[in-house]
């Protein structure tokens, strides 16, 4: 073939120094091959335990050679690292809660990822979306005219349920600026429509900014650190330019994850803490049951189980309260063994599901233990306060026969919260 | 060559083992400073020490737990790797003799007994290795070398102690050697992990701290 182009080793090795931190040289010198990270990884225990798959040797395989070859690898070594860094391993990060010396197997597997994709080696579906993001600021490539067409007509939808149902759109000085997932307005709208049931009941005082909606960061993913960057500063200038008190992202996982913990650090903000405070619906949602702005006419009565999106619940801050919500909103609550930041990824993260349908194969082998982990738990219902977990789980019902169902936080609102009367709409409209 | 092994060689073996240590450990602060902001940023000390302690505590982490027999063997070969040569009647009674200072000492059935645990969990860690697919795929030479320079000062202070094999000066010899080799690479090979598993989870416990996640 004639159409190879050239390896560039320069742009490797400019990713490699500029990760070329104390840490990541302690955690090259320190690790003694022990392997007890294998079994902490559910792609090693769902593909047989082949040893190739237990992350120690993905790492040395993938940055190990990269760095002892100083970039100067050839296509053939990057098209198999690539099959190793996107297709065997998600970030979940759990390896690095189970090596005796704390190696982020994570970060490095994500140190690699920056370094295939300066040569364009990635899987494909990635590299389009984050030209979409360049091109449009979202993953869906929607443009902000029709995402506000998408609020308006969902709030006049809505008005079915709550009178004068509002989705407003860059208003100034809101406590709350609400960003979400590009899949909302392009596919499921009704999840923009019940987070604004949900906020106009609890009397929130909130906004969606015309620019800088899209909540998800892929980009961090695909390894293309700079369009990841850009993404969080998009976002963060718009709640700088409303004056809103705080980001609330959507109930999505690496998009808060990158918006609080990652973003500050891309977006190169003082003491590594983002310019306006991010927290999530999940923190909300729990705020308004505790305090009791909104209440509940019961408990959802069917068994539930939880599922623990790797980055809220181990790369983020919302493990505790994303359980305790589900039991204040649940009856039947039946927690996943192992639960909380122990949990294993669903199997659809660190960019997998977006990665389509070449991957497909591989998602559902590895989903596997998700899957069991669901049937033993005997629950009906999957609870997700994740979009890539809820696709994942809804594959997964589907190729292993589960018979759940996967639901939001919101839905669950939506349906059970008591309405107040001046919200209620008029008896022949409601008709 | 009696003379030099138990004189110079060992003053060689401690100085290379102080200022080796001090010296990495020293460039890897240094360059922490500059490219660790992540790390100075959200440093929590509380969580920084738990999740050092833990994991120094048997079946202090979940990890531990979750291996037991890993764990055993783990924690048999550390401890003794640490107690039998630091309270060898031997070594006191020669560090005493020469230097004047002087610290308790166990008997010498006790360092047998040190000895020959660490000895068996060796052999236990080496078979983990040998028979475990997933350790065997990212073990290499130098696991193996390791290995052997790491126990051999135990086998030859075991043999030494009960005249065995060569004569006992010649063993002794062999002894301090062995001893002095494992001191010399501690700094600059996987060894330094003795130190650096203080600072990498230090790092760690922080890292996930502001994530409010627990990593032991």
């Amino acid at each position: 073939m004639t159409d190879i182009k050239p390896v560039e080793p320069a742009k490797i090795r400019e990713v490699l120094a500029r990760n070329d931190t104390a840490r990541l040289r302690l955690w090259l010198k320190a690790c003694t091959s022990c392997a007890i990270c294998a079994d902490s990884c559910f792609f090693y225990l769902t593909n047989d335990k082949k040893p190739e798959y237990m992350p120690q040797y993905k790492v040395r395989k993938t940055l190990g050679e990269l760095i002892k070859r100083k970039g100067e690898v050839d296509r053939e070594f990057l098209e198999e690292a690539k099959e190793i860094a996107w297709g065997r391993c998600n970030m979940c990060r759990r390896c690095s809660q189970y090596c005796p010396f704390g190696i982020d197997m994570g970060v490095m597997i994500h140190i690699a990822r920056q370094c295939l994709r300066t040569q364009d080696v990635c899987p494909d579906r990635l590299m389009t979306i984050d030209e979409s993001y360049v091109k449009t600021g979202n993953q869906m490539e929607m443009t902000d005219d029709e995402f506000v067409e998408t609020c308006e007509w969902m709030a006049e939808e809505g008005e079915d349920v709550i009178k004068g149902l509002e989705v407003p759109i860059d208003r100034e000085n809101c406590r709350i600026m609400y960003t979400v997932n590009a899949r909302e307005p392009k596919y499921y709208p009704q999840d923009i429509q019940m987070a604004a049931q949900v906020f106009q009941v609890a009397g929130e005082s909130w906004t969606m900014p015309s620019h800088g909606w899209e909540a998800t960061n892929l980009s961090m993913f695909s390894g293309n650190v700079e369009v990841a960057g850009m993404l969080a500063q998009t976002m963060y200038d718009a709640a700088k330019k409303l004056g809103a008190e705080k980001i609330c992202i959507t109930e999505c996982g690496h998009a808060y994850r990158a918006a609080k913990y990652e973003g500050p650090y891309w977006t190169k903000q003082p003491n590594g803490q983002a310019p306006v405070p991010v927290t999530h619906a999940v923190a909300v949602f729990h705020e308004y049951m505790k305090s009791g702005k909104i209440k509940l006419r019961h408990k959802f009565k069917e068994p539930v189980t939880y599922q623990h999106p790797c980055n809220l619940s181990r790369n983020g801050d919302l493990a505790k309260l994303g359980v305790e919500l589900l039991y204040m909103v649940a009856e039947d609550v039946r927690l996943m063994e192992p639960h909380d930041e122990y949990s294993h990824c669903c199997g659809g993260g660190g960019g997998f599901i977006p990665m389509g349908p070449d991957y497909k194969k591989l998602r559902m082998v590895s989903g596997k233990y998700k899957a069991d982990q669901i049937k033993a738990t005997g629950a009906k219902f999957v609870l997700a306060p994740c979009h890539n977990c809820t696709d994942q789980i809804n594959d997964l019902n589907k190729e292993y026969d589960l018979g759940i169902k996967v639901i939001s936080f919101k839905e669950i609102l939506c349906e059970l919260m008591v309405i107040p009367p001046h919200l209620q709409p008029d008896e022949e409209e409601a008709e | 060559m009696y003379d030099f092994v138990n004189g110079p060689f060992l003053w060689i073996a401690f100085t290379v083992l102080i200022f080796g240590s001090i010296w990495q450990i020293g460039s890897l602060v240094l360059r922490s400073r500059r490219t660790d902001k992540v790390f100075f940023d959200h440093a929590k000390p509380g969580w920084m020490f738990a999740s050092i302690v833990n994991w120094l505590i048997p079946y202090g982490s979940r990890s531990w737990r979750e291996h037991p027999g890993t764990t055993v063997l783990t924690f048999a070969f550390h401890f003794c790797l640490i107690f039998a040569p630091l309270f060898a009647l031997g070594h006191v009674v020669t560090l005493a003799y020469n230097w004047g200072v002087d610290w308790p000492s166990v008997s010498d059935p006790v360092t047998d007994g040190l000895t020959i645990v660490f000895l068996i969990a060796a052999a236990g860690l080496l078979i983990r290795r040998l028979v475990k697919p997933e350790v065997r795929i990212v073990t290499g030479p130098a696991d193996w070398l390791l290995w052997a320079i790491t126990i051999l000062p135990f086998l030859t202070g075991y043999l030494a102690a009960h005249k065995m094999l060569l004569t006992p000066d010649n063993m002794l010899m062999v002894h301090v050697l062995t001893g002095g080799i494992m001191l010399i690479c501690l700094p600059f090979t996987r060894l330094a992990h003795a130190f650096l598993f203080f600072f990498g989870r230090a790092f760690i416990g922080s890292e996930f701290a502001r994530r409010g996640t627990k990593t032991w």
